[in-house]
């Protein structure tokens, strides 16, 4: 009689680093390259306290160590200030992604009193008409600038992000001026994702080339300047490239994405993916959802790409690419992303950016559609 | 830096250990560094008030290992984050 051996355990999943809490996608700007989706969470739908605290203590049982609360304005909580308090006791460090409007002496006080780690304060542009036109929100410049001032005098870490496009690129090297004369220690300067709001403005943000070449020289010229002083990110618009982007560091293997309704998604984008069934974290635990959902297994590692992926070199290096982008622009979130040179649909890539010489269309502002 | 300089993690900056991992890790805003086991022995005694020389004390006290060695590699170490923005001397 043959003894049977007990089934060894199944190699564990890695856990992922960080957690993107979006707390809310109330925002008083209407940015036309939101990363939200289009179809935006209401208000009385999203997670309450006791949800989002719930999350926050498997994020951190689970091996999380980064938590990102982010939106929307995640300052449009009244429970931020509880919500960064519970991150910390569960030894989680926090990041606020703000765009610094509604920031009070108040309510800093006490964002840092509940062990704020850092604040990540976006900008739309360094002129301040530009950059109200592009947020749709007058006055919102003051404001921002107001900000930045309170956060540095209460000796918090600041990172100043630009999203910049074809209608504010020109001013970049005013833009890393700025971050540095407020005191940041570090600055982003991130082209335009094409998903969601952002495609949809997709011919009225994308630069040319030419464009490109201007700014990657002016973020190339600034960086000894501020050598020791403050860190240049500067993210490329993938659109330009002929490699794809490992997008979020590969499909659940670094990040795990919480929107303001509840659902655990592997980027902020995956919602867009119409055949997948996201879990809630009102059903089932961080863990579960991590490591047996099938929203987060079916693109995780190599085994789901096709063969132009299998036989490449690089595909542990960028996980091929973008899923949601390869469901935008090919229609198949499975299809190997089209900004790769390899991927038989790069094509729709050059005819993007071929679109890109013409006039800007008007911009379409993010809203309640 | 010197011997006599005391460092500090920046603001914005958290060591601790990370129990999923069972190693230690140095949160930064946006970055996330894993330390091996000689940095993380130096970085544990980071604690804003010993000095780098007493941190080389301590080290060549607990590792039995000839103080002139270890201060190179200490020295070279904080230098090299403070270079990064995570130390303050």
């Amino acid at each position: 009689m043959t003894v049977l051996a007990p089934r060894p355990p199944l190699p564990r999943v890695a856990p992922p680093m960080a957690l993107l809490a979006e707390l809310t996608h109330r925002c008083p700007l209407k940015c036309p390259y939101c990363s939200n989706p289009l179809a935006l969470d209401r208000a009385a739908d999203e997670l309450d306290t006791a949800g989002w605290m719930r999350v926050l203590d498997q994020a951190a049982a689970l091996g999380v160590l980064q938590v990102h609360f982010s939106g929307g304005e995640p300052m449009a909580r009244r429970d931020l200030e509880a919500l960064v308090a519970h991150a910390r006791s569960v030894d989680l460090y926090s990041n606020l992604i703000t765009s610094g409007v509604t920031l009070t002496e108040a309510r800093l006080a006490a964002l840092v009193e509940a062990g704020l780690d850092h604040v990540q304060l976006s900008f739309q542009d360094v002129d301040a008409g530009n950059a109200e036109r592009i947020g749709g929100m007058k006055g919102a410049q003051a404001r921002k600038l107001e900000a930045a001032r309170m956060i540095r005098a209460a000796d918090l870490a600041l990172t100043i992000n630009f999203v910049v496009h074809r209608q504010n690129v020109a001013h970049v090297g005013g833009m890393i001026a700025l971050a540095a004369e407020l005191g940041a220690r570090r600055v982003e300067i991130a082209h335009t994702q094409y998903y969601g709001w952002g495609l949809m403005n997709r011919d009225a943000l994308l630069p040319s080339a030419a464009q490109l070449e201007a700014t990657t020289a002016a973020v190339e010229a600034a960086r000894p300047l501020y050598a020791g002083r403050m860190a240049i990110d500067y993210i490329t618009p993938d659109y330009h490239a002929t490699q794809p982007k490992p997008c979020m560091g590969g499909w659940a293997q670094r990040f795990i994405n919480i929107s303001p309704a509840g659902r655990a998604l592997p980027c902020h984008a995956a919602e867009t993916i119409p055949d997948m069934d996201f879990p809630s974290v009102r059903e089932h635990g961080l863990q579960d959802i991590w490591e047996n959902s099938e929203a987060f297994s079916r693109f995780r590692g190599t085994a789901w790409m096709p063969s132009e992926c299998q036989s490449c070199a690089l595909k542990e290096r960028d996980w091929g690419g973008c899923r949601c982008q390869a469901l935008a622009l090919v229609g198949d979130a499975a299809a190997s992303d089209p900004v790769c040179d390899r991927s038989p649909h790069h094509r729709r890539v050059l005819d993007a950016l071929a679109a890109g010489d013409a006039p800007p269309p008007p911009l379409v502002y993010r809203s309640n559609r | 830096m010197t011997e006599a300089d005391i460092p500090r993690f920046a603001p914005g900056v958290r060591f601790r250990f990370d129990k999923a991992r069972e190693a230690w890790a140095l949160l930064a805003p946006e970055r996330l560094f894993q330390p091996d086991a000689q940095a993380a022995a130096i970085l544990q005694r980071v604690d804003g008030q010993r000095s780098i020389a007493a941190i080389i004390d301590a080290l060549a006290a607990d590792y039995a290992a000839p103080r002139e060695l270890i201060a190179a590699d200490v020295l070279a170490m904080l230098q090299d984050l403070a270079g990064k923005g995570l130390l303050r001397a």
